[in-house]
């Protein structure tokens, strides 16, 4: 029985973390991904190629001085990487903090109201799942113009219901819960125990499917990116990198390969993370591991 | 004990889920409780017992508002719970309190005791936060547990200290009346014991009116003043305890009591009589009492008219037409 109070549960968590190979990799992955957001005006090798142009050194191959080669204009993939992971990182954080403020609520609202209401927005956040969500970005994307701002836009739109589903069937079952209803013979009001008591018994698998739905939203980002619908040059986006390298390929490998690996290592980072969050927070699987 | 004031008086109180099929339809209606009418006096504790799926904890969330009944009245100090506003609920709900099956289960898994006994005094604001310590430290003396579990979570606890960690989170709102759910199920006997005692002096500490509810038949005859014995969904006999367990009038009553074991009683192997199950609710509804499949007893006019509960003279309530009319 390894229950508890939320703190308590999640210092626990991160002993477990740490120590599963595959989660710690997946942390590696993203500390590295966050450091070279943070820092990338000090790792960079040529931080002004993110605007600078030396057609003169176009298309150069990996080297010491640009360790992943240059790009059509001769700008330093390298440099443009490191930067690129800034809007990886704020693409991916505003649109899961958008998607978890709209979905949490109404998952919540949904599944302890249920009947008609519940009924009514669960349809609602049906509708956005039957199209494919990258269909719907790009409608959006296209709708409101190529930027970065639209992107996130279509992804908080696209990924707020999975969200609400998750929360509404946690929702559902809690309600079952002795707890939660003895707190209605005690007199608590609905906002109390949903807030103080439903939510912080959901939050693990928020916290799953967040870790999962980052590295989601970057591989859709980056797909609206290289469809150019999303950031425009010369910003260093890494699916928009990969969309100008084709007409060089197979030729100039590197201008793919970088920013390819580049995507797949951080996707595959918050996917361990996920993994290994879902392994330690997940109760229900905890249980069987246990055994 | 039966010259005390009427604290809760319920009124022909009746309580049908309907469960539902695709679409709305309805597939069935389970009557699990239909037109059941008894008073408690302050003071004292009524028992309440019966197969499972007889009704009877449906009968405690309806007085505490957990379900809402489809029929009758509930009483409360002379006034009716029914129909209050959400604020008006409150204040009442203050005085009549219901400790669940599973104390364990009844507390949130996340919190710590401390937290978990300040939250109904919270709920019911009107105590300062240290005024609110104050008192969880005194409630948790009461029902003897040490400071130290005030930083504990509900799993560290045994099955003993939760029902005391769950009845010291009811009687932080010094509630009047307490609906005890099988509160002694699941438990050592020893543990049994402790529990029923512990009971026993917060009724007198707290002065204390309760309704046990329980189908641990030798638990009841310890704790209880009064008896009601359900079948499915209604009472087919009530009285003091003394009276229906020495001498059982309803053939229900004395089939539950033949089925007690008891140690040391030679040939254990008795006919215990009535073979068959309790019947669902929608199936006995309207049509006759809900007990005739499986009595001994049962005239021709068992089948056609449901026999309503009538007092006999020494004044236990008994519905059967084979006792009203012999």
């Amino acid at each position: 029985m390894a229950r508890g109070g939320l703190l308590a549960e999640y210092r626990r968590a991160w002993v477990k973390l740490v120590r599963d190979p595959s989660s710690a990799i997946g942390m590696v992955i993203l500390t590295a991904l966050v450091l070279s957001a943070v820092l990338a005006p000090v790792l960079a090798t040529h931080p002004q190629d993110v605007w600078d142009v030396h057609t003169a050194e176009r298309l150069r191959p990996p080297s010491a001085d640009h360790y992943f080669g240059t790009d059509r204009l001769g700008s330093d993939i390298y440099s443009r990487i490191l930067f690129g992971a800034r809007s990886t990182i704020f693409v991916a954080i505003v649109a899961i903090v958008a998607s978890l403020a709209i979905g949490v609520p109404i998952g919540l609202i949904a599944g302890w109201s249920g009947g008609l209401l519940g009924n009514i927005l669960m349809r609602f956040s049906d509708i956005f799942l039957a199209v494919p969500q990258i269909v719907l970005a790009i409608a959006i994307a296209q709708t409101f113009g190529p930027s970065i701002e639209n992107v996130i836009l279509a992804l908080s739109a696209t990924y707020w219901p999975w969200f609400t589903r998750l929360v509404y069937a946690e929702v559902r079952s809690l309600k079952n819960e002795i707890f939660i209803e003895s707190l209605v013979g005690l007199g608590a009001s609905t906002p109390r125990i949903v807030v103080l008591h439903v939510l912080p018994n959901v939050m693990s698998p928020i916290i799953i499917r967040s870790s999962i739905g980052m590295g989601f939203t970057i591989l859709t980002a980056a797909t609206l990116s290289f469809l150019g619908l999303g950031a425009q040059p010369p910003d260093p986006e890494w699916g928009r990198m990969i969309s100008e390298s084709r007409e060089y390929l197979p030729f100039a490998w590197w201008y793919a390969a970088a920013p390819g690996i580049a995507i797949f290592l951080v996707v595959m980072g918050f996917n361990l993370l996920g993994d290994g969050l879902r392994d330690v927070l997940d109760p229900r699987l905890r249980r069987k591991v246990e055994k | 004990m039966t010259d005390n004031p009427v604290i809760l008086d319920v009124a022909g109180l009746a309580k049908h889920f309907t469960l539902r099929g695709p679409f709305g339809r309805v597939r069935r209606v389970v009557r699990a409780i239909d037109g059941v009418s008894f008073q408690v006096r302050r003071g004292e504790t009524l028992g309440i017992v019966g197969e499972s799926g007889s009704g009877k904890s449906t009968i405690g969330k309806c007085l505490v508002g957990i379900h809402e009944p489809d029929a009758g009245d509930l009483l409360f100090n002379d006034s009716s719970l029914l129909g209050l506003a959400r604020r008006d609920r409150r204040r009442v709900a203050r005085q009549l309190q219901y400790v669940y099956q599973d104390p364990g289960a009844s507390l949130d898994p996340r919190w710590k005791v401390g937290r978990l006994l300040e939250e109904p005094l919270v709920i019911h604001a009107d105590h300062g936060a240290a005024e609110r310590r104050e008192l969880v430290r005194a409630i948790l003396g009461a029902v003897k547990l040490p400071d130290a579990f005030l930083d504990r979570y509900p799993h560290e606890l045994s099955g003993g200290q939760q029902r005391r960690v769950g009845l010291a989170r009811i009687l932080t709102l010094n509630p009047s009346l307490i609906i005890l759910d099988e509160p002694t199920s699941g438990l050592d006997v020893s543990v049994q014991a402790a529990v029923i005692n512990l009971f026993k002096e917060m009724k007198a500490a707290f002065d204390l009116t309760y309704i046990f509810i329980s189908h641990d038949l030798s638990v009841v005859r310890i704790l209880c003043d009064r008896v009601a014995v359900m079948y499915a969904g209604r009472i087919v006999e009530i009285g003091d305890v003394e009276q229906v367990f020495e001498d059982p009038r309803h053939p229900y009553t004395r089939m539950l009591l033949n089925a007690v074991p008891r140690i040391g009683r030679p040939g254990a192997r008795r006919e215990i009589g009535g073979a068959g199950d309790i019947p669902a609710g929608e199936e006995v509804a309207g049509a006759g009492c809900p007990f005739q499949p499986r009595c001994a007893e049962r005239l021709p006019r068992c089948a056609v008219d449901e026999p309503l509960p009538e007092n006999l003279a020494d004044g236990r309530g008994v519905a059967c037409h084979a006792v009203a009319a012999p």
